[in-house]
């Protein structure tokens, strides 16, 4: 919110830097996020009196002895038409600094300095400037529009600096107001925590008006919709005279940002700006019937408001009508039907309180909004409706521009606008803050905030003032006390009167940690990746239409499509990681990410759906095969103490012969592969890239496993390597068992050598294993281990055909 | 006594040919192969005197058998020193053969390591676990109740605009808060509560300074007599323990429906020790956590007593953290898995 310390200064004596005061507001909750400086990039600028002015012949320039009191006389070079002996006129000084202009003489480009300079052969001293060369327009400084030089008042001491004169020391304040202030986002509600955080008085607002004795008669208010309009207030004004606003009210509504339209229309905005009560004036001839109506639009009701857009209603909507149609969308926009216009002679003026999430529910549904709707949506209270009225009637007198008739309807669901009681405990107030502040400081603080404290024993009596409505008990008024007290009186204590806890990681967060750092171990880095990703990624995987992924939860209001759908898996953004890392050139690496998939158990969602922990792990370069991810696979088998198996599988984004399901006791968790040649050419991929993905949610009932101590083995173990040729379609998981079933003494089988050659045969292949023995009540014979070898090249030639290789 | 003549003359012409035959040696291998053959008890040159000693009369053999030993004892003498100065000469040309590039580059096991926000997470995680924090890790997918009307953010509240809210339904969100997990601790369990909520949340904000999905850190803690000194307090230690000692802290007023009072905790520059530079834009403090004592009605909605309990929260954006800590300039860069920035920090 914009407040001009100007502006601010009507209702408070600050004498205080502006500095001084942005800290002040800092501490006691207002963050400053911008101060202003009014014409900063302005220097060295003194009032000019021209007292000479010839033309330089065949240019159109003219030369000037200017006047600049203290400073000297200069000859001046000047090529405004305006120019003219026996006129004040700003003078930019050498070494001045002003805004410089395009050739339009309108577009500023930036600051420059003021040098001694030569044109068409004459010196000059300096620069005449027009109202944009010092940053002002027509609204900030009457004849500052002007495309020309900038006409001063008579009376401005020659000489003198001109940003005084010309309203330019002055400071804005772009203040935050937290939700729950929406008291604060005015001039005067911002004068308030100034002069409580000063200690000043708060100067009343003048709200002296003389009502005539005309008035309307037969004219009614009537609210259907109290809910969503608790109160109304409408004034008739008569002999309405539309012009334009004086220059002291149209430059502040400039500086904060309002340009001014009319007398009329000025002043509900500023009546806006200085209170927080946003008004609406109706042209009272466009209104039918004698009659303002509050109440829900009809459905398909159309209004066109004043900025000629025509919306179309709902019984959502909240409108004003007069006798016959709207002729407002309430607290949003005034209808273009009985906009105020330089004809106007009557005006019904609105002030009235709507309901906050009425009004921003219909402006965010008809994309509708003005710095009224804005207010609204934060809060507007109802002590403030009346209060604006009557600031609203007293500025129509003293602008001149219209008589205030007796007229006079409110409508209210009878809230109180007076103060509340309220009694709190003061150890409790201090209870909150951990410190004991004196009651003297509490009475001093709650004073200075207008709620007339008394204290009586523990017992604190206050009389809180209809718009703090956010204060309700006693940690609220703790909150007043600490923040105008100041935090630095907090001291730190290390809860002396809390229980002892024992604190850290559960079984899963746990788990989940080895897991990653294993992983990181084995070379892995860790990923996060969004939890939505788009429905462009599942076509890229190509799932079909029926699969489990395409199950996903929707979200109404996505970003953009990209992220529209909680994800079902993670591998589409592995595979894009992968992909992403390529494209920048990083041509190996092993990425794992562990992060929850998202599946409902319902659509359109009425319950929790699962969020299951799932891990997905990437590995691509040259160095990187199946068979690495494969270790990295195990890598997370090892983290549990848990053995996984494999079965070749197959999935629609990846290669149909290097894919595998991962089983833990029988049961699939996971898969991993090599990403299809179609997925990997639709992104680009330069090197052979695979992913991987384990469900936890099935591995968690291994987590914390605990672990039991082998003894080692009390007689030797024997090892023995075959070499074994067979069909090429037989698995080394089939060897492997085969080996394993044959021989209760067998505690390892490993293959060590893979060939194929046509010496073998077609068709076949040679695989090599070592296999260990152990025995366990007493030595094997060399017997006894002939025996294991036989039974088990009985197993494999009867079951699988399988060979020793001669 | 012709014997023991004799055998002086023996002595004196084995020495002499001990000496000659192990001035032709090169090498240790050389020594032991001629120790061997000359010691050796059938055919050596010194090795089969002893054999000769049956032939000794009696009261002679003590006499030839100490000369024979000082004569086995004077070769082992030549022959270790020999084989000495063999063995080290050997393991000088050794070494000298295994000379390497000491300035080639490391043969290394590549490590991998935690995404920046884990680290953070962990180290935030391991100092409250420190603390008797326990770590809750609620839901991404929340209802409209538990994240904003549980929080004293109900339907018509303003500060419902202070965040943008991904709807999956009209009841269902993504939670913009990891706050939203306070309600279902102190539903779960009853005070005393000291427990930290990390996890991801997300807000429809995305610009140049601002991601959809980042990850906050809830802090709870409920009990008797628990007041805003004790929140400073614990921050004050937390603050230390993340940023480096002397990091102090700086409360200011603030509003956030779920506490009351709300404060905006600033740090003190950890870089500039609070002299002002760039990465406090010269003020001296950086803001990096919101926090408070938990309102009222937050408290009774979950059936504590407000009169025997009191509470203070706190919420941390993590990847703030991180950036701060480590000087990232782009939080998006986080979610690109983009391994050159992956793999520049490992805290």
């Amino acid at each position: 919110m914009l407040a001009p310390l100007s502006w601010l200064k009507d209702y408070v004596d600050i004498d205080v830097t502006p500095k001084e005061l942005e800290e002040k507001l800092f501490s006691c909750g207002f963050e400053v996020e911008e101060l202003i400086q009014v014409g900063k990039d302005i220097s060295n600028v003194v009032v000019g009196l021209v007292e000479e002015c010839e033309p330089i012949p065949d240019t159109h320039l003219s030369l000037c002895r200017v006047n600049a009191g203290e400073h000297g006389t200069f000859q001046i070079c000047c090529g405004a038409d305006n120019v003219c002996a026996g006129k004040k006129f700003p003078l930019a000084l050498i070494g001045a600094t002003v805004y410089a202009t395009a050739k339009d003489h309108v577009t500023i480009e930036g600051v420059m300095e003021i040098k001694q300079g030569k044109l068409r052969g004459y010196d000059s001293f300096g620069m005449l400037c027009s109202g944009t060369e010092l940053g002002l327009n027509e609204d900030l400084y009457p004849g500052a529009g002007y495309n020309g030089l900038l006409v001063l008042p008579e009376d401005a001491p020659v000489g003198a600096d001109v940003k005084p004169i010309l309203g330019m020391d002055d400071w804005i304040f772009d203040i935050a107001i937290t939700a729950n202030r929406p008291d604060c986002q005015s001039i005067y509600g911002i004068a308030r925590e100034v002069a409580a955080v000063l200690g000043k008085e708060l100067k009343p607002l003048d709200l002296s008006y003389t009502q005539t004795k005309k008035t309307k008669d037969g004219f009614t208010v009537t609210v259907d919709a109290t809910d969503l309009c608790p109160r109304y207030i409408a004034h008739y004004v008569h002999d309405v005279e539309i012009k334009e606003s004086p220059a002291w009210m149209r430059r502040r509504l400039a500086l904060v940002g309002c340009s001014g339209i009319s007398n009329v229309v000025d002043i509900t905005n500023y009546i806006m700006k200085e209170l927080g009560q946003p008004m609406h004036a109706f042209d009272y001839n466009y209104l039918e019937g004698n009659a303002i109506h509050v109440r829900r639009a009809n459905n398909g009701e159309k209004i066109t408001t004043l900025d000629e857009k025509e919306f179309e209603l709902t019984d959502a909507n909240l409108v004003i009508c007069d006798g016959v149609k709207p002729v407002a969308l309430a607290g949003i926009m005034g209808g273009l039907n009985s906009e105020i216009l330089d004809t106007t002679t009557e005006v019904m003026f609105e002030s009235a309180k709507f309901a906050r999430d009425n009004i921003r529910k219909s402006s965010r549904a008809l994309g509708q909004s003005s710095d009224a709707s804005a207010m609204y949506s934060k809060g507007v209270y109802e002590y403030t409706t009346e209060l604006a009225m009557r600031r609203a009637l007293h500025l129509i007198e003293e602008l001149g521009c219209g008589k205030v008739s007796s007229t006079h309807v409110e409508v209210s669901t009878g809230n109180s606008i007076e103060p509340k009681e309220m009694k709190v405990s003061v150890a409790r107030v201090n209870g909150v803050l951990g410190i004991k502040v004196p009651d003297e400081d509490i009475v001093r603080i709650l004073s200075n905030l207008n709620m007339n404290p008394v204290i009586n024993g523990d017992e604190l009596t206050l009389q809180i003032p209809a718009y703090r409505e956010d204060m309700d008990s006693y940690p609220d008024v703790a909150e007043e006390v600490i923040r105008m007290y100041g935090y630095e009186h907090v001291v730190p204590t290390f809860m002396p009167t809390a229980q002892v806890t024992m604190g850290g990681l559960n079984l899963r967060q746990k788990s989940e940690l080895k897991i990653k750092k294993a992983l990181c171990g084995a070379g892995a880095y860790e990923g996060i990746h969004y939890s939505f990703f788009s429905p462009s990624d599942l076509d890229l995987l190509r799932f079909p239409q029926e699969a489990e992924e395409r199950n996903a939860i929707k979200l109404m209001n996505p970003i953009n499509v990209d992220l529209s759908l909680m994800r079902t898996t993670l591998a589409p953004q592995m595979i894009a990681a992968m992909a992403r890392n390529q494209k920048r050139n990083v041509l190996t690496g092993r990425i794992f990410e562990l992060g929850n998939i998202f599946i409902p158990k319902s659509l359109p969602l009425t319950e929790y759906p699962q969020e299951k922990p799932t891990i997905s792990m990437g590995v691509f370069g040259e160095e990187e095969s199946f068979f690495t991810l494969k270790g990295l696979v195990e890598t997370v088998a090892d983290a549990l103490d848990v053995t996984f198996t494999y079965e070749a599988a197959q999935r629609t984004f990846l290669h149909p012969y290097q894919t595998a399901e991962v089983l833990c006791d029988g049961e699939v968790i996971g898969y991993l592969g090599k990403v299809s040649y179609e997925v990997a050419n639709e992104l680009d991929m330069r090197v052979a890239s695979y992913v991987a993905e384990l469900d936890l949610t099935k591995l968690s009932k291994y987590y914390g496993k605990s672990q039991k101590f082998e003894p080692l083995p009390r007689f030797a173990e024997e090892k023995r390597d075959f070499a074994f040729v067979m069909d090429k379609d037989i698995t080394c998981a089939q060897v492997e068992n085969g080996i394993k079933e044959a021989c209760d003494y067998v505690t390892s089988v490993q293959l060590f050598d893979v060939y194929e050659g046509v010496q073998l045969g077609i068709g076949k292949k040679s695989m090599a294993f070592s296999v260990v023995f152990t025995p366990q009540e007493e030595e094997f014979t060399s017997e006894a281990v002939d025996g294991f070898v036989d039974s088990i090249l009985n197993n494999l030639s009867k079951t699988y055909g399988i060979s020793l290789r001669m | 006594m012709a014997e023991l003549n004799e055998l002086s003359e023996k002595i004196a012409a084995i020495k002499q040919e001990v000496q000659r035959e192990l001035e032709k040696l090169s090498n240790s291998k050389g020594v032991y192969e001629y120790k061997k053959n000359i010691l050796d008890g059938k055919n050596g040159l010194i090795g089969s005197l002893m054999k000769e000693m049956g032939k000794i009369p009696n009261e002679h053999k003590a006499e030839y058998g100490k000369k024979v030993n000082e004569l086995k004892q004077w070769a082992q003498n030549h022959f270790e020193e020999l084989d000495a100065r063999f063995k080290e000469e050997e393991l000088r040309r050794r070494y000298e053969s295994e000379k390497i590039d000491v300035t080639m580059p490391a043969e290394k096991r590549q490590q991998g390591n935690l995404h920046p926000v884990t680290q953070v997470r962990n180290q935030l995680t391991d100092i409250f676990a420190s603390m008797g924090f326990d770590i809750y890790e609620g839901t991404e997918i929340e209802t409209d109740y538990y994240n904003f009307t549980a929080l004293n953010t109900p339907q018509d509240h303003p500060a419902r605009d202070m965040q943008d809210t991904f709807y999956l339904s009209p009841e269902f969100l993504l939670r913009t808060q990891t706050s939203a997990g306070q309600i279902h601790v102190m539903e779960e369990q009853k005070p005393p509560i000291k427990v930290v909520s990390p996890g991801k949340v997300f807000r429809s904000d995305d610009d140049a300074t601002h991601s959809p999905m980042f990850t906050q850190m809830e802090g709870l803690v409920v009990d008797k007599g628990i007041t805003l000194c004790d929140l400073k307090g614990m921050l004050d230690e937390f603050v230390q323990k993340i940023f480096g000692k002397g990091t102090t802290t700086r409360l200011r007023p603030s509003y956030f429906p779920f506490t009351e009072p709300s404060v905006e905790v600033d740090v003190s520059c950890f870089q500039c020790k609070g002299k002002g530079c760039k990465l406090c834009k010269g003020t001296g403090w950086i803001e990096v956590l919101g926090a408070g004592v938990v309102n009222n009605k937050v408290l009774e909605g979950c059936g504590i007593d407000t009169k025997e309990y009191s509470g203070f929260a706190f919420g941390i954006g993590i990847e703030r953290v991180a950036m701060l800590k480590y000087g990232i300039n782009n939080i998006k860069q986080l979610f690109e898995s983009d391994l050159r920035v992956l793999k520049q920090i490992d805290d």
